[in-house]
């Protein structure tokens, strides 16, 4: 059995909320990359960790999504290198027995337009997940994916470590919603990510917790890998200059039953989620034991 | 129109050498760059619009389709420099200031360029001023302004304020763009338009020109 599967022995975990948005209530100014926190305010990025583990979360993640040398050109090796064990070491002390899950975001450049090409790509994925693994980290987790190729490549310089590799992709786009930007759907996903190796395959982002069912058992039904799911708070709204995010914990963890019952494997919350919501589905776990 | 089929092909399927070729043959046979633009080229882009707008195309094929518009436009343009014909509608665009993200801008402004406009690219990051000097400099007709986040979305408002007190406003349109942005806050903050995708932001930049 794999350690993935051997920590799904006793059923679904649940991960963590949004890291960014916690970060800003704690100061983090616009424009400023949340990764470089890790060496600059270590100790509320910690927080963030702190306040996820003290909610209930099993698996946390790590703030380094953006610490690849492409999202983040211009930082040199050494410094992505630091920022990466930084976050590492900070969720790691913050997790008592929670796993340590490490964030591998999306290039932020495109394949296809030719800003970058795939050796690059796979260069930059793999030197961040070389530097995640040497730190020690219980697995890595590609997340926030549009493009198959991209992640593809993510997938491949992830394995290289040994360590258990999670891709999780955001669907968005089309009529439906059930459609990453680049126009791959769930069963394509899941398609190519069997064969690139993944051990387990999911959705994050998107467009809020309802989608996210439907998103889920559509993986479930293309693939018999665990899956990952960590649906957005919903759409954010402006009310003046203040961003609202729709539902509350509560109507988010009303949906804990559907998605475990769709397939889900591993359950938290993207952008807009908090420790409280993670809270009212540890509660919603609780509540069907 | 025969001769030039191969290039509205040429673009629709996003191939780009074809769509060279087939500007060159259709040069050949005696085809005029603006006649081209008209009858093959902004049809297969609305067609391309069409398409994705019906989600049967989706960003790849958009990018796809933009390059080879570029391919058989850089024939035609040292042609029509030459013959004192231009296509400038100039177009500045941006991310806001304190946004980093830049695919969403990347795809617009690729689309703009494939549609035949000249394209700025201020890049990311882009602060209210550097608005402000780049139309005082370039003095484009259309300025888009681009932001992913919703804490950054503010900066829009701020942007066209800077314009207005720069005595700009008034000399062009400005559009607005990305995920959490509306229709609604276009007109809040006093925005000539919005468009929720890049095929979308080609139409309105047309329709804007028709109408100015």
């Amino acid at each position: 059995m794999s350690r993935l599967r051997e920590w799904l022995a006793n059923g679904l975990l649940i991960t963590d909320g949004a890291w960014g948005t916690e970060l800003q209530v704690r100061g983090l100014p616009p424009g400023t990359i949340p990764d470089t926190w890790n060496l600059t305010h270590p100790e509320r990025v910690e927080a963030v960790a702190r306040a996820y583990v003290e909610a209930g979360s099993q698996v946390i993640l790590t703030n380094t999504f953006r610490a690849n040398a492409i999202a983040m050109h211009g930082s040199t090796e050494d410094d992505l290198d630091a920022i990466n064990r930084a976050g590492v070491a900070l969720s790691r002390h913050a997790a008592v027995e929670a796993l340590v899950f490490a964030s591998i975001g999306p290039t932020g450049k495109m394949l296809l337009s030719g800003e970058i090409d795939s050796e690059q790509v796979t260069a930059a994925f793999a030197a961040q997940a070389r530097s995640l693994a040497a730190a020690g980290v219980d697995a890595l987790l590609v997340e926030t994916m549009s493009d198959v190729e991209e992640a593809r490549l993510a997938v491949d310089a992830a394995r290289r470590t040994g360590l258990p590799v999670i891709v999780s992709f955001a669907f968005d786009s089309g009529k439906n919603k059930d459609r990453t930007m680049m126009g791959a759907t769930p069963e394509s996903v899941a398609e190519a990510m069997v064969e690139a190796g993944a051990d387990a395959v999911g959705a994050n982002c998107g467009v809020g917790v309802e989608q996210a069912i439907l998103i889920c058992r559509r993986l479930r039904a293309a693939c018999d890998l665990p899956i990952w799911i960590k649906p957005n708070a919903g759409l954010p709204t402006m009310e003046g200059t203040a961003v609202r995010y729709g539902p509350s914990a509560e109507f988010f963890a009303s949906h804990y039953a559907a998605l475990r019952d769709a397939g889900a494997s591993f359950l938290g919350g993207c952008c807009g989620s908090t420790p409280e919501f993670i809270r009212a589905l540890v509660s919603a776990q609780r509540a069907t034991l | 129109m025969t001769q030039s089929n191969g290039l509205y092909d040429a673009i629709l399927n996003g191939d780009a050498k074809k769509a060279h070729s087939a500007t060159q043959d259709a040069l050949e046979a005696g085809a005029a760059p603006l006649q081209l633009i008209s009858e093959s080229m902004v049809p297969a882009m609305d067609e391309v619009g069409r398409l994705f707008e019906a989600e049967e195309y989706f960003v790849p094929e958009l990018l796809l389709a933009g390059r080879a518009m570029r391919s058989a436009l850089e024939l035609l343009r040292p042609l029509m420099t030459a013959a004192g014909e231009k296509l400038s509608t100039r177009v500045v665009i941006g991310t806001v200031k304190g946004d980093l993200h830049d695919i969403g801008k990347n795809i617009v402004g690729s689309m703009l360029e494939g549609s035949g406009f000249e394209v700025i690219d201020l890049g990311t990051d882009v602060s209210p001023e550097k608005f402000v000097a780049a139309v005082e400099e370039r003095k484009p007709q259309i300025v888009c302004m681009s932001a992913l986040l919703t804490v950054t979305m503010p900066v829009m408002k701020t942007t066209i304020d800077a314009l207005q007190t720069a005595g700009l406003r008034t000399q062009v349109k400005v559009l607005i763009g990305g995920a959490p942005v509306t229709m609604q806050y276009a007109k809040e903050i006093g925005a000539d338009g919005y468009s929720e995708n890049a095929s979308g932001a080609v139409g309105l930049v047309r329709n804007l020109l028709r109408v100015a």
